[in-house]
């Protein structure tokens, strides 16, 4: 599947992260924007996190909860006055409930232009099988 | 919460706040085709220089252009989301696509010394106005 490239790209607003109640600190956390798709023998699921190191990203795989957490770097803004704003500025998280079984011993992530993308093998008996009819 | 906000959470705050105050900052407002347009921008002031920020996650390093010329500063490309064929979308956000946006600055600036910088997905741009047009101290007599 891909996407042809003579559409024009529009702004999408960032959302507030709410889905588990308030956070206990201050400050504005984001959804980030997400792709998630399933192949015969994996999950994948793609995260839009500008601004993010890749050491400053935390992956956590519990019960079949997926959460992630990316930290934005903030020491380049550090002596920077804003004087015209556009878009917001925040850490990232988001959990989903997976459905699939994940081996998680062979996770694997990878951050490339702002972009994480995760990839989430399915363990053995999670992948399909075709069975032959005697 | 994760360990990993923890600190600097004040630091985080302020410039939140610093943020939405300039949300109503009126440096691009009579000159710029306005805000809604791809990809969204912040501008910032560092002493006697600007620098214009955008986020363009997943947009290759050399599907990017900026052009400069005098007050205009033209940032085009395009983003292509590639994902493989026998896969089933679940969730499908994010955009793919071209844009093209040319914003109009209230100073001119010399393409020479202009900065630009990429990294994780955010576009940092340097821009400086001439000397000319610095604000100079006068002394008193």
């Amino acid at each position: 599947m891909s996407n042809a490239t003579n559409e024009q790209l529009s702004v999408q607003e960032k959302q507030a992260h709410d889905s588990n109640g308030e956070q206990t600190v201050e400050g504005r956390f984001f959804r980030p924007l997400t792709d998630i798709f399933e192949s015969p023998d994996a999950l994948t699921v793609v995260m839009e996190v500008p601004g993010v190191d890749r050491e400053d990203i935390d992956i956590q795989l519990d019960n079949n909860r997926l959460t992630v957490a990316a930290r934005i770097g903030l020491e380049r803004y550090g002596s920077l006055e804003p004087v015209y704003t556009e878009y917001e500025v925040g850490h990232f998280t988001r959990s989903f409930q997976l459905s699939s079984r994940i081996d998680s011993s062979r996770i694997e992530a990878s951050v490339n232009d702002g972009v994480l993308t995760l990839s989430l093998p399915k363990t053995a008996e999670a992948t399909p099988r075709s069975i032959a009819i005697n | 919460m994760s360990e990993l906000f923890g600190n600097p959470l004040s630091q985080l705050l302020s410039l939140q706040r610093a943020l939405s105050r300039a949300r109503t900052g009126s440096l691009l407002d009579a000159v710029t085709s306005g805000r809604g347009a791809y990809p969204p921008i912040n501008v910032f002031r560092d002493a006697g220089d600007y620098i214009l920020v955008t986020e363009l996650p997943g947009v290759a390093r050399d599907a990017i252009d900026v052009q400069v010329h005098r007050n205009r500063v033209r940032l085009t490309g395009s983003k292509a989301l590639n994902y493989g064929d026998e896969t089933s979308m679940h969730r499908k956000e994010r955009g793919a696509g071209s844009f093209d946006r040319t914003v109009t600055l209230p100073f001119s600036v010399d393409p020479d010394s202009v900065t630009a910088e990429l990294q994780n997905g955010v576009l940092a741009l340097k821009l400086s106005p001439p000397q000319e047009e610095q604000p100079r101290s006068i002394a008193l007599n």
